[in-house]
């Protein structure tokens, strides 16, 4: 008995082998397959993000599964790998769209794991485009590009806002070991003394779901204002927290707050809670109906969206990185990753987030933020205006 | 006066998590105090009642899914128990605890593909998680019934075991198994309702929990598991006041110290706190002399 | 039928040596061939992180398995191993960038580059990276010493405790150290909570390969002397050990802090392998992959942790990677999302702790005799098999109404027998 279990599992182990090889064509008339790779995490802290990113890209390959190159009509696969959220977990991802014949890469959500996984897409030598992971260091990475804006700009644009706004006292909590929120918040607090203002930083720990003490922190201090970007579990937690204690002052926060977790847990509450990030829903109507049709047809899709149909920035950030892609893809005329790669810094593409240059250094040109309410009857956002650095 | 309505928010906090803490803990204590056991999955236990109430609450009312949680936790608990450490009962004992490990694992890795890795929103329980106000601290309901709840659940229990034939036996079999057993009492019975009580606690320790922090995660469970483990060793294991005593300073200082700005730490204590009490007490503040018959 | 095989000593070693030489130069040869983006990159990546959870997973076995100490703070060593790398090899010019936040940080050099310029100098291009690479190791083992060092100090307290209540007390430690490295206040070292990268890291899938072999070697050659023959001892029965002499807690302070070292060049190793470092992966979480490594291997069998960790990193990262993107062996159903991997996983794990509680290899090692009996002995085998395979698969589908009918009864035996087993069953506690 115990040897037939072990050699039936063995046997799997073995055939699994040849799982993952071998590619199936369903016999379109397509001249070939070219395929892009999304690196985004389906699970961990950024899980519910890096879905929300991954729809875009989806809905975009649903839009347009081909690509014409020299005349020629190409069918475009999407190879999906799960980063976990995790550093050392993503490389291992990295390496997997890289050995299964990617020619260029998208993603991650999440700066941390798009910072680790650099040096491997250069030693691939596979081009790889940043959709929202907003962390400078990023685009060290010689293969790395991005079309989203930085934090230093983002830190800035909320110092900018608060400060025009009245708010002199800013009480700043970031996640630890958490290179997104700690940078984020390191800029906002830079930008905001230079202003004028005073901070009071806090960080939790990885896991913490008790933010009592936290709002109670702000309180005690007598803060203007609560500056907190960090991912969107924390964030429902902490707004819950907040309802509970009466906060009593505003909630500012980053892109990844632009989420449906977030009006869905504000909704009820009559908190101010006030984001900068990519996109306003309305900006690109026919976009918009688009892919909520797209979302609302799938119980899976409606599901990573969290359950109902209202749109994350992110997820047009992600339709719009799989556009810049094509359009790279058509301009190298190939889909060697090597030609993409050198053609890549000349793309131009112009968006539902807006026009998409890279300049040298990799990053995208882009010189304002949209700022959005939370309408906590409704549970939806609402647009105020956009932001700039002078 | 002021120094006290300064630090309210903080140690009404700190009652509140200790209580839900304190309801975890008696789980472990009672469990280590017979089986000699650190039931790692019980923090798991824990998650998993909290996203069944996920599941269950958007179909059912509240009145049907809380009693229907609770009996789900009972049934995982037992359910554990005979899957995977009763076929242990006689081997080593390290091998019992990777087991133990190994359902914390699946436990685990089964809540992540159930959410899709996405932290649940838990509902609002509507008279639990209204908002209320004591001397000018605003704070949830919850965090005034779970003390209350909490200790009236302890003196059920503690009475259940000093009154009660079963208690009786619960008693003998964690003072000395293999004599209990020649008596003649029924230790599988006795194992069984042992977890049936701790997962019965751990179910209503996060309803209150996760209607205080609403989001369960798969990973909701493993910290509050290790820190009312630790809350057990601190009150001295096999004792259930201890293990409640225990609970209840590790959640108020944990807050205190986060109000002090020493977030960082504020999980690192709990542990230092562990290995101070192991250097200096190991039997913890109300435990027996002599537990760890090695 | 089955005929023993001896060989001498000699022959041996000629033999391991051969083996080793030629695996080492197809890994080689292959890494070389094997263009950057093809399905087989996913294997030489599988032997490198399998190689350094290897290392990692024999010295958690040193402990767990050949001291009897169950210790849980394996993810708290490998982290200050592989920051410690970290730390003293960033190079001065990208500290800058690195440390953004901490204006550089304290630290404003780098060993390997101290070496690369000093032998530049010397001998030119050669020379520098042939410094980078000679200065490498200085800070690995640097890594491994520091780690080793705060053991030593970890072990005073923590060793006086017995079995479980040293599991926990180990694993509080390695909390505490990863909220140490997070500490803002030490940011100007750590980098606090954010990401530590451009160090100088390995080029080739040898080097952890070849480091990890040496390092498990000597834990192997530690296991073979007196030393090992005390741990035993102790795992055994610490009573009986004493009473011969072995001096308990110096012995289990040595297996502790040679264990820890190793878990700091395995941390070190996975630094380099990550090309960067955050203290996000060093829970408690990583612990229990290793010691489940260990236990798939086997408790007590230095070649089953190794085997363990080639199969749990291949069946993870790449083999049942499948399941999660919904076509495995070409089948497809709808449950498999993201995450069944990791449950069909967990499932196998389980049942390998209740039902092979010994792991692949038991408390056995490999051994050339055992090994060459095997294969000399398949061909036998495989054509036994195979003729009796007709006949036995008849036997089956003739006997199977039969079993069918009375699998109720069987079940309630079973059930029965569990009953009275456990009932009677010896307390070994």
């Amino acid at each position: 008995m115990k040897k037939t279990v072990a050699v039936v599992l063995a046997l799997l182990m073995v055939f699994t082998l040849f799982a993952g090889c071998g590619g199936k064509d369903d016999g379109g008339d397509y001249a070939g397959t070219i395929k892009i790779g999304v690196f985004e995490p389906a699970s961990g802290d950024n899980g519910a993000g890096g879905k929300q990113e991954t729809l875009g890209v989806q809905y975009a390959n649903y839009e347009t599964p081909t690509v014409e190159i020299n005349g020629e009509v190409y069918k475009v696969e999407l190879v999906t790998a799960d980063n976990e959220s995790d550093p050392s977990k993503g490389i291992t991802a990295a390496e997997q769209l890289a050995s299964s014949g990617v020619s260029i890469v998208l993603g991650t959500y999440g700066s941390a794991v798009a910072i680790a996984a650099g040096p491997t897409f250069d030693s691939k030598g596979i081009p790889a485009i940043g959709i929202t992971c907003t962390n400078p260091q990023v685009t060290e990475a010689a293969n790395y590009f991005r079309i989203c804006f930085l934090d230093p700009f983002q830190g800035t644009v909320l110092a900018n806002y608060a400060y025009e706004n009245g708010m002199r006292k800013a009480y700043c909590l970031s996640k630890m070991g958490d290179d997104y929120s700690v940078g984020l918040v390191n800029y906002f607090s830079e930008a905001f003394k230079k202003l004028g203002g005073s901070v009071v930083e806090e960080q939790f720990e990885q896991g913490n779901s008790d933010f009592a003490a936290y709002v109670a922190n702000a309180k005690k201090n007598g803060c203007d204002v609560f500056f907190s970007p960090v991912s969107t579990e924390a964030a429902a937690l902490i707004i819950n927290q907040a309802d509970a204690q009466k906060l009593g002052m505003p909630i500012l926060a980053s892109d990844t707050w632009d989420s449906n977790v977030i009006t869905g847990a504000a909704k009820g509450t009559g908190l101010d809670i006030i984001v900068t990030t990519f996109y306003q829903e309305g900006g690109s109507p026919e976009f918009d109906k688009g892919i909520k049709e797209w979302i609302e047809g799938d119980k899976t899709n409606l599901e990573n969206n969290g359950g109902n149909t209202e749109l994350a920035a992110v997820t047009a950030m992600g339709y719009d990185a799989y556009y810049v892609a094509l359009e790279a893809i058509k301009k190298a005329g190939s889909a060697d990753p090597g030609e993409i790669l050198k053609v890549l810094p000349s793309v131009t593409y112009e968006g539902v987030c807006g026009k998409v240059v890279f300049k040298d250094s990799g990053d995208a040109d882009r010189s304002e933020a949209v700022v959005k309410k939370c309408n906590t009857e409704e549970g939806t956002w609402e647009y105020l205006g956009t932001q700039t650095v002078q | 006066m002021n120094f006290f309505v300064d630090n309210l928010p903080y140690i009404l906090a700190g009652i509140s998590v200790g209580g839900q803490y304190a309801l975890i803990a008696i789980g472990y204590t009672m469990v280590y105090g017979i089986l000699r056991l650190i039931n790692f999955a019980h923090g798991d236990m824990f998650m998993m009642a909290g996203l069944v109430m996920v599941y269950l609450a958007a179909d059912l009312p509240m009145q049907i899914a809380i009693p229907v949680v609770i009996v789900f936790t009972v049934v995982l608990g037992c359910m554990i128990e005979k899957v995977a450490y009763k076929p242990l009962r006689s081997a080593p004992r390290m091998s019992i605890m990777i087991s133990a490990i190994g359902v914390s694992y699946l436990l685990q890795n089964a809540a992540l593909y159930l959410t899709g890795g996405l932290a649940k929103t838990y509902p609002a329980i509507p008279w639990l998680a209204k908002t209320v106000e004591i001397f000018g601290a605003h704070t949830k309901m919850v965090t005034i019934v779970t003390p209350i709840l909490t200790l009236v659940l302890v003196i059920g229990l503690v009475l259940l075991i000093k009154f009660t034939k079963i208690g009786m036996a619960m008693r003998a079999v964690s003072r000395d198994f293999e004599t209990s057993q020649l008596m003649g009492i029924d230790i599988n019975r006795v194992i069984t309702v042992t977890f049936i009580i701790g997962s019965f606690l751990a179910a209503v320790g996060s309803v209150l929990y996760f209607t205080n922090y609403t989001a369960v995660l798969p990973t909701s469970g493993s910290m509050p598991g290790l820190k009312a483990f630790v809350a057990a060793v601190f009150g001295g294991i096999g004792s259930i006041p201890g293990a409640v005593i225990g609970a209840f300073i590790i959640g108020i200082c944990e807050n205190i110290i986060k109000g002090l700005g020493w977030t960082t730490f504020s999980n690192a204590f709990t542990f230092v706190l562990l290995i101070i009490i192991l250097m200096v007490k190991p039997t913890g503040l109300f435990g027996e002399k002599n537990i760890d018959k090695v | 039928m089955n005929k023993e095989i001896s060989i001498s000593k000699k022959q041996k070693t000629i033999l391991s040596l051969f083996t080793c030489l030629v695996f080492l130069a197809l890994v080689y040869v292959g890494d070389m061939l094997t263009p950057p983006t093809s399905s087989w990159g996913m294997l030489f990546t599988v032997l490198e992180k399998g190689s350094i959870y290897a290392l990692v997973a024999v010295s958690m076995n040193l402990l767990n398995g050949f001291t009897g100490l169950f210790s849980l703070g394996q993810a708290g060593f490998m982290l200050i191993g592989g920051y410690t790398y970290a730390i003293f090899s960033i190079p001065a010019a990208s500290r800058d960038s690195v440390y953004q936040y901490f204006d550089g940080g304290l630290i404003k050099f780098s060993i390997p580059e101290i070496f690369s310029n000093a032998l530049g100098g010397v001998l030119g291009e050669l020379g520098y990276s042939l410094g980078e690479f000679i200065g490498m190791f200085v800070p690995m083992i640097m890594a491994g010493l520091i780690t080793a060092g705060l053991a030593f100090l970890i072990g005073i307290p923590v060793l006086r405790l017995k079995s479980d209540y040293l599991a926990i007390a180990t694993l509080g430690f390695a909390e505490i150290l990863r909220a140490f490295f997070q500490w803002k206040a030490l940011g100007p070292i750590t980098n606090g909570s954010n990401i530590l990268r451009s160090f100088s890291t390995y080029s080739s899938p040898l080097f952890p390969i070849i480091i990890s072999g040496l390092c498990i070697g000597f834990i192997v050659l530690l296991i073979n002397s007196s030393y090992g023959r005390a741990f035993k001892a102790i795992r055994d029965d610490e009573i009986a050990a004493e009473a011969m002499g072995v001096n308990l807690f110096k012995h289990k302070q040595w297996s502790f802090v040679i264990s820890s070292f190793f878990a700091g060049i395995g941390g070190a190793l996975l630094a380099m392998f990550s090309s960067s470092i955050t203290t996000t992966p060093f829970t408690s979480n990583l612990t229990y992959e290793i010691l489940l490594i260990v236990v798939i291997g086997g408790i007590g069998s230095v070649t089953g942790s190794i085997l363990g960790s080639f199969l749990f990193v291949a069946c993870s990262e790449w083999w049942l990677r499948g399941l999660d993107s919904g076509a495995f062996l070409g089948l497809s159903f709808g449950f498999m999302r993201p995450g069944f991997r990791k449950v069909v996983f967990a499932v196998v794990i389980m049942i390998i702790v209740l039902f092979y509680s010994k792991g692949i290899m038991g408390t056995r090692e490999f051994s050339w005799e055992g090994f060459l009996t095997f294969l000399k002995n398949l061909p036998g085998r495989l054509i036994n098999f195979f003729k009796a395979f007709p006949k036995r698969l008849a036997d089956f589908f003739r006997t199977l109404p039969a079993k069918i009918a009375g699998l109720p009864a069987r079940m309630k035996n079973s059930l029965k027998k569990l009953k009275t087993n456990t009932k009677h069953g010896k307390e070994a506690r």
